[in-house]
C-alpha cells in the first residue's frame, strides 16, 4: 500500500518479462511458483508469492540443489553462446528442494522445458533472500527454452489474471469445508 | 576513313609477318592440329610468349600455321627427291584451316585438318570448337567480344582509372589441358628439355593478351591490366564461360583422388577449379591416360559465356555520431520477421551514403552500440560504413563534407562528425578500444526508499569499484554464460528529489550500466541496490562519451 505514495515507472519485471503461474503443482495445495519469461525467452523459474514458504512466517532451514543420488543442478555448466552441456529439463524436473525450519521439505519443480543456464548459488548461502526477494535476488533458476518451442512452451502455464482469479476462488473456497 | 586505311594496312603487314615458330615446333603444331587444337592453343603449346602472335586475327593464325605444316612437308618432300610433287600441287595461301583438306591417302598421319575428325562419316556433324580451350581463344577473343564486355561496363556507368580483366574458366579445362599436355610432352621435350607444363602459356594468359588492349580501346584507352593486388587495381571486370557437354570430363578425378573432392557446407559442386588442378596433381601420368582420353574427346558446342561481372572494391567512410532518440534503434530491429522500430542509426546514416556512392551494399560497424533506449550524445561513437560495389569511389574533402552535411539535415534523431574515407586495414582501430577504454555515462536514477543528498555522498567517494557481473539476462539468449570482472572508475551525483538522481559514471568498456544500477536479479554484484541498500532502478540513460581515439578529427 505504501508503494502507491510514490507511483514509480513500471518495474524491471514488468518492462521486460511477462509473468506466468503454475498453481497446486503435482497436486500439491498452494505449491505455487511463477516463470518470468523475458521477450528474448529467457526464463527465470521463482517462488510464487502463495507458495507455502513464503507464508505464515516461515524460515528457512536448507536450500538442496542436490536432487537425487546422481544429479546435482550444481554441476550443470553450459558453454558458448549455443549453451552447450546444459542439463534439459522437462516440465516435472526437480530443481531444487528447500526445508523449512519447521522440517516440512518442498520440491521446486522447473515448470517448463528447456536448457537449465544458471541455478542461484547466492540462495545456499542467504536462503533469507527467498522470502525477502523472491521474485528477484531469490530467484531459483535460469531455463532457456528451445527456440522453436518458445511460444509454445508456457501453454500450460496461467497468466497473471487466472492466477489471482485462482488465489481468489482458493480464499473463498476454503472458507466453505472442503467435501470428503 | 583514316582509322579503316590503318587498321587494313596494319593487318597487310601482319599477315606476312611469319609466326616465330622454329624447325622443331613442327612436329606438334602437326600433333595438336590433328588432334583438334585450334591455331591459339597450338601457339600456347608451343611455349610461344610473343603476344602480338595471339593478337592476329584467328584465320591469319590458322593459315599461317597451315603453311608452317605443308611448308615443312615440301621439304620433306623436296629431301626425299621428289620434286615434281612440289608443282603438281602447290601449296595455296588462301586456304583456311577450317577448309582445308589435302587429297592425301598416302599419308594418314598427316591429314592437316585440325578441325575435322578422322572418324568423320559415322558423326553427322564435326564441330570445329578446340578440344582444349573449348572455343574460348576461337570465338571469345575478338572485336565482337571485347564490345560487348566494354558495353557492360560503360552501361554500369563506374568511376575508375584502371581496370582489371580476369577469367573464370570452366574447371574441365584443366583436365583437357593435361590431357593434351600429355599428348604432346614427348615432342615438346624433344624440342628442348627444359620446357615443361609450366612453359604452355595459360589458356588464361593468351586471352588476357588478346582482349585486354581490345577492351581498353573501346574504353578509350583507360588501361586493363592483370590484377597484382587489391591496393593498386580497385576495379575488376570478369568474364565467366561455362561448357556444360564436357562438365562430366573431371569425375573421373573423383574416383582417384576422392580426399580432393570433400563436399562441404557452401560448396555446390565439388568439381571447383581449385580442387580439379590439385588433383591433377596428385595422380600419375600412367593413371591420368588410362581414365581420360589423351588428346582429349571432341566436343559438339563451344562455351557459354556468362554475364559480365563488375565489381569495384569496397570503400570505407568512418566518423562518429550522436544519437539523441530514445526510440531508435542502432541496427535495423526485427523479431520474427516482423519490424520493430521505423528507423535505426545505419539507414540514417548510410541511405545518403549508398545514393551518393552508388553502391549495392552496405555493412555499418561501430565501437561499441547502445540499447534503443539509450541516446549517445557528447563526442559521439566512432561507426565506419564499408560500401559494397560502389560505381563511384571518389571524393574530395569538400564533397565528403557536404555528404555529412546531406546525413545530418536528412534526420535531427541523429548527427554525425568527422565523417572521413578510409582504409579497410584502419577500420581495426575502432575495435581495439572496444574492452580497455573508458565510457562515461549519465543515468537518471529511482530508489524505492526515500533518500537524502548525503545518503549519495558515499558514491562520490567510491573509487576503482570492481563488479562481478554475469552475462545479462537480457543479452545471455546470444552471448556465452560468464562472470566478468569490471570496473567503475568514478561516480558522481546530482540530487533531484526523494526518490531520483542523477548518476555520472566513468566505467571500463564493457560495463552494463542497466544492470549495475538494478542488479539483474542479483547477478551483478556489488550493485547499486546493495550500495544504497534499497531497490533502485534506471530510468534513462545517456552515454556521454566513447573514449576511443579513432577515426582523427576532422576541423570544422
Amino acid at each position: 500500500m505504501e508503494d502507491l505514495e510514490h507511483i514509480k515507472a513500471p518495474s524491471v519485471i514488468d518492462r521486460y518479462y511477462t509473468r506466468w503461474y503454475k498453481t497446486d503443482i503435482k497436486g500439491k495445495k498452494g505449491e505455487d511458483q511463477c516463470v518470468l519469461q523475458h521477450s528474448n525467452r529467457i526464463c527465470v523459474i521463482t517462488l510464487a508469492e502463495s507458495h507455502p514458504i513464503l507464508q505464515n512466517g516461515n524460515k528457512i532451514k536448507s536450500v538442496n540443489y542436490q536432487i537425487s543420488a546422481g544429479c546435482s543442478r550444481l554441476q550443470n555448466k553450459v558453454s558458448g553462446k549455443s549453451k552447450r552441456g546444459g542439463q534439459f529439463l522437462t516440465e516435472f524436473a526437480p530443481l531444487c528442494r528447500i526445508t523449512c525450519t519447521d522440517d516440512v521439505e518442498y520440491t521446486i519443480y522447473s515448470c517448463i522445458r528447456g536448457r537449465l543456464l544458471e541455478v542461484n548459488e547466492g540462495i545456499l548461502e542467504r536462503p533469507e533472500l527467498l522470502l525477502e526477494k523472491p521474485s528477484t535476488e531469490g530467484y531459483i533458476a535460469v531455463i532457456l527454452p528451445k527456440i522453436e518451442e518458445s511460444k509454445t512452451v508456457t501453454n500450460g502455464l496461467l497468466s497473471r489474471e487466472e492466477y489471482e482469479n485462482v488465489l481468489s476462488n482458493r480464499t473463498g473456497g476454503s472458507a466453505e469445508p472442503e467435501p470428503c | 576513313m583514316r582509322f579503316t586505311r590503318q587498321s587494313n594496312s596494319f593487318a597487310i603487314i601482319l599477315s606476312y609477318m611469319m609466326l616465330p615458330l622454329k624447325e622443331n615446333d613442327r612436329p606438334i603444331v602437326k600433333k595438336l592440329l590433328e588432334a583438334g587444337c585450334c591455331a591459339r592453343c597450338v601457339l600456347r603449346f608451343c611455349c610461344l610468349e610473343v603476344q602480338s602472335a595471339y593478337r592476329k586475327s584467328y584465320e591469319d593464325i590458322s593459315r599461317e600455321l597451315c603453311d608452317f605444316i605443308r611448308d615443312a612437308e615440301n621439304k620433306v618432300a623436296q629431301v626425299a627427291g621428289v620434286p615434281e610433287q612440289l608443282t603438281e600441287d602447290p601449296p595455296s595461301k588462301k586456304i583456311k584451316l577450317d577448309t582445308a583438306k589435302i587429297d592425301d591417302q598416302s599419308e594418314d598421319e598427316s591429314v592437316l585438318v585440325p578441325t575435322v575428325t578422322d572418324q568423320g562419316n559415322a558423326e553427322p556433324m564435326d564441330s570445329d570448337v578446340c578440344v582444349v580451350c573449348l572455343g574460348v581463344l576461337q570465338d571469345f577473343c575478338d572485336e565482337a567480344h571485347a564490345t560487348k564486355i566494354s558495353g557492360v561496363v560503360k552501361a554500369e556507368n563506374y568511376q575508375f582509372d584502371t581496370m582489371v580483366l580476369s577469367v573464370s574458366l570452366p574447371a574441365q579445362l584443366s583436365v583437357r589441358e593435361h590431357s593434351c599436355w600429355l599428348h604432346i610432352k614427348k615432342e615438346v621435350r624433344e624440342k628442348s628439355m627444359c620446357l615443361d607444363k609450366d612453359d604452355v602459356i595459360p589458356v588464361k594468359e593468351a586471352f588476357k593478351w588478346i582482349m585486354q588492349g581490345l577492351v581498353s580501346k573501346q574504353l578509350g584507352g583507360i588501361p586493363v591490366v592483370t590484377k597484382i593486388s587489391r591496393q593498386t587495381e580497385q576495379f575488376e571486370v570478369g568474364v565467366g564461360f561455362t561448357h556444360p557437354e564436357t562438365d562430366s570430363d573431371c569425375h573421373f578425378l573423383a574416383g582417384i583422388c576422392p580426399d580432393c573432392f570433400r563436399p562441404t557446407k557452401n560448396k555446390q559442386n565439388v568439381f571447383t577449379r581449385m580442387a580439379v588442378v590439385k588433383a591433377i596433381e596428385k595422380v600419375s601420368d600412367e593413371k591420368f591416360v588410362k581414365k581420360f582420353p589423351c588428346p582429349p574427346p571432341r566436343p559438339a558446342s563451344k562455351c557459354i559465356a556468362q554475364d559480365v561481372q563488375c565489381l569495384h572494391v569496397s570503400v570505407f567512410v568512418a566518423g562518429r555520431y550522436n544519437k539523441f532518440s530514445r526510440t531508435l534503434p542502432q541496427t535495423p530491429w526485427v523479431i520474427d520477421g516482423e519490424r520493430r522500430m521505423e528507423s535505426s542509426v545505419e539507414e540514417l546514416i548510410a541511405a545518403p551514403l549508398l545514393s551518393s556512392f552508388r553502391a549495392e551494399g552496405f555493412n555499418f560497424s561501430s565501437s561499441g552500440r547502445e540499447d534503443v533506449d539509450v541516446r549517445t550524445l557528447g563526442n559521439g561513437r566512432p561507426f565506419a560504413v564499408e560500401l559494397q560495389n560502389p560505381h563511384r569511389a571518389r571524393f574530395n574533402k569538400a564533397e565528403v563534407r557536404q555528404l555529412q552535411e546531406a546525413i545530418n539535415q536528412s534526420s535531427d534523431k541523429i548527427r554525425v562528425r568527422d565523417l572521413q574515407i578510409v582504409s579497410r586495414d584502419a577500420m581495426g582501430h575502432m575495435k581495439e578500444g572496444e574492452e580497455d577504454k573508458t565510457k562515461s555515462y549519465s543515468a537518471l536514477i529511482w530508489t524505492h526508499k526515500d533518500i537524502s543528498k548525503d545518503d549519495l555522498m558515499f558514491l562520490e567517494e567510491t573509487k576503482e569499484l570492481k563488479l562481478a557481473q554475469k552475462t545479462p539476462l537480457r543479452v545471455l539468449h546470444r552471448r556465452p554464460l560468464a562472470v566478468r570482472e569490471r570496473v567503475i572508475h568514478t561516480m558522481s551525483t546530482r540530487f533531484l528529489d526523494a526518490h531520483h538522481f542523477h548518476l555520472a559514471l566513468r566505467t571500463q568498456a564493457g560495463t552494463y550500466i542497466k544492470e549495475f544500477v538494478h542488479g539483474d536479479f542479483g547477478r551483478t554484484k556489488p550493485n547499486l541496490c546493495d550500495l544504497l541498500k534499497t531497490e533502485t532502478d534506471i530510468l534513462e540513460l545517456d552515454v556521454e562519451s566513447v573514449d576511443v581515439d579513432w577515426p582523427p578529427p576532422i576541423p570544422e
